[in-house]
């Protein structure tokens, strides 16, 4: 007792360079590799998880996977019903729908991904900075969120849209620079739950700077729940591009998507309504698949399930 | 309590004024303007329009003008309709979108909540999972993509409604149901697990074990606490309805606001998309405000500064 207070008193506390702290070997199953097990035994996330693989498996090999090529025209075999030749049938002008099915899986994944991939950019942004510094900046930041918060989510992605036109990119963009207030919310209530836990105290009292406390302690400690809320962004953002897609404002022709799918087959549902049916039934699958793993790893990652 | 209603009253101002900048910003900078038709139009004829509804004026300008008129219930010119004013168009749509979202309202409530009751109360029964598998498949289905499988089941196999139009009561029965299952199913899964969460507490225990009758104790303990955070979703369903009949306006054919949006946008109409952005930020906001302020009645727990 006498020794510390007297080491404590002579020299400054000194922060460990990094190679000298000893790391004892992992014995003990990490949160991750635990939430991950659980995850296994969830059977409709395995089921989803399964198919999510599949449709991005599609998306990369389109070309090589689809019978035509999804803008071919068939001269003379407009409406034509599911059969042999067009196994899913053809669309109005004649082509062959289950070609333009699979090339639209391109469309609605690349939406999902990067998507969600700006949403953290921004979301972390936005909630690190309001629950890392507190005080005046994290009132002002929230009170900013919220007023974005309160603007309806679907209409302003139709508006923006509208207003800086609909090529993918700005799909992405309009998508994205909507639905990040959940998220920065999200990261801003975690950051100021877990700044007051002891962990990262004792990290600060050794010295610790902040980007260490930042990367080190705070982010993964968060990154449960922002895995959770991004996964259940995906099939929100697919559903929104469809929505856009189907008012007319989606990528545009004659680019195959899900949304534009249904949007042409709407036209003509009294003559050929697998034109609709196939790509509704997709995205269904496509967003319930992402729902069940969503619900999979929420009850995976929370450590106090002991299911 | 007063002093939190009238706070969130006045937080209406900053939401309403960003979301009517936000718009008037981005409906000045889309490419394209309310003239371009098929036919050129001489340009003396487009400066002699540009002056007649104050689109010569700066931006700044013109968004202090119409706000202007905002205020006093006129929501200026439709560039497209000349015999009718912007606001008369949106009144002519809005029984139409609110009777949907009533509906379809009502239908998520009556389904959602007693499906979700009946569920937790025979927990892990045949029902319960049937009630689950409901809330979990409807949940994830799109409402467009619902809507296009009950058109092909209950129109086109069945011929037992018609796939669109608005007015007679038969015409109404798919449109209510495309927008009201999604938020029936998320009603149910809320419910369920609330009234679960709830059975599961201290007080229900001690209660049981005094000797309640089984309907006192699940009138008096389990619901009237099961209930407060389905009424907390109200709100957020409320929004998601009225949003969400935007999309099946269109699917549908119905005559409302949000099917006036969607025409807007293709006919470059720029008062109309703002009018009718308007309309749904302010209703939107206004339910959120009500969800809240009966939030704060219903809940005894939750202290407002």
């Amino acid at each position: 007792m006498a020794t510390s207070t007297t080491a404590l008193t002579t020299e400054a506390p000194r922060r460990p360079a990094d190679a000298e702290v000893y790391v004892p070997p992992r014995t003990s199953r990490g949160l991750y590799r635990d939430a991950w097990r659980r995850l296994l035994r969830n059977k409709l996330a395995v089921a989803g998880m399964a198919l999510i693989v599949f449709m991005i498996l599609v998306a990369i090999f389109a070309d090589v996977l689809s019978p035509y090529d999804p803008n071919r025209l068939f001269p003379g075999q407009s409406y034509v019903r599911p059969d042999a030749e067009h196994l899913l049938g053809t669309d109005d002008v004649g082509r062959d729908v289950l070609s333009r099915l699979i090339h639209g899986a391109r469309v609605s994944l690349s939406v999902a991904i990067f998507v969600q991939l700006l949403i953290l950019c921004i979301g972390l942004a936005v909630g690190g900075i309001a629950g890392f510094f507190g005080g005046r900046v994290d009132n002002w930041l929230m009170r900013f969120t919220d007023v974005f918060y309160a603007f309806p989510d679907l209409l302003f992605v139709i508006i923006i849209t509208a207003a800086i036109g609909s090529s993918i990119f700005n799909i992405f963009l309009a998508i994205g620079l909507v639905n990040w207030t959940d998220l920065a919310r999200l990261v801003r209530g975690q950051l100021l739950t877990l700044r007051e836990r002891d962990f990262v105290s004792a990290a600060r009292s050794l010295g610790a700077p902040a980007p260490r406390i930042i990367l080190q302690h705070l982010l993964p400690n968060a990154a449960g729940p922002i895995i959770v809320r991004l996964t259940y962004g995906v099939p929100q953002a697919i559903f929104t591009e469809a929505v856009l897609s189907f008012i007319g404002l989606g990528v545009r022709p004659p680019t195959a998507s899900w949304g534009s799918m249904i949007e042409r087959g709407n036209q003509a549902i009294f003559s050929a309504p697998h034109m609709v049916l196939f790509p509704a039934v997709t995205i269904a699958l496509t967003m319930l698949a992402f729902n069940f793993l969503g619900d999979g790893l929420r009850d995976a990652l929370d450590p106090q399930n002991t299911r | 309590m007063t002093r939190y209603i009238i706070r969130r009253i006045l937080w209406l101002i900053p939401v309403l004024l960003f979301v009517s900048l936000i718009t008037f910003t981005l409906m000045h900078i889309t490419p394209g303007g309310p003239w371009d038709k098929e036919k050129a139009v001489a340009p003396q004829i487009v400066a002699n329009l540009n002056a007649k509804y104050n689109l010569d004026k700066p931006a700044w300008q013109q968004y202090l003008i119409y706000m202007s008129g905002v205020v006093r219930g006129d929501l200026g010119p439709s560039y497209t309709y000349q015999d009718r004013s912007v606001t008369q168009i949106i009144l002519g749509g809005l029984p139409n979108t609110a009777s949907l979202g009533a509906f379809a309202a009502l239908v998520a409530v009556l389904i959602g909540v007693p499906l979700g009751i009946i569920a937790a109360m025979r927990q892990n029964s045949g029902l319960d999972y049937s009630a689950l598998a409901f809330g979990t498949i409807f949940a994830s289905v799109p409402t467009f993509v619902l809507g296009f499988v009950l058109i092909i089941v209950f129109a086109l196999t069945l011929h037992l409604v018609p796939t669109s139009g608005w007015g007679k009561p038969n015409q109404y029965v798919l449109p209510v149901l495309t927008l009201g299952l999604n938020q029936a199913a998320l009603l149910t899964r809320i419910t369920r697990a609330s009234v679960l969460d709830v059975s599961r507490q201290d007080f229900m225990r001690t209660a049981r074990a005094k000797g309640l009758q089984e309907f006192l104790l699940v009138r008096r303990h389990l619901l009237k606490n099961a209930m407060i955070p389905v009424v907390t979703v109200i709100g957020p369903i409320l929004a998601f309805l009225i949003v969400g009949s935007l999309v099946v306006e269109n699917i549908f054919s119905v005559p409302g606001v949000g099917r006036l949006l969607v025409q807007g946008i293709s006919q470059r109409d720029y008062s109309l998309i703002m009018g009718s952005t308007l309309l749904y930020a302010v209703v939107i906001a206004i339910l959120n405000l009500v969800v809240d302020i009966l939030y704060a009645f219903i809940d005894p727990r939750i202290s407002y500064r």
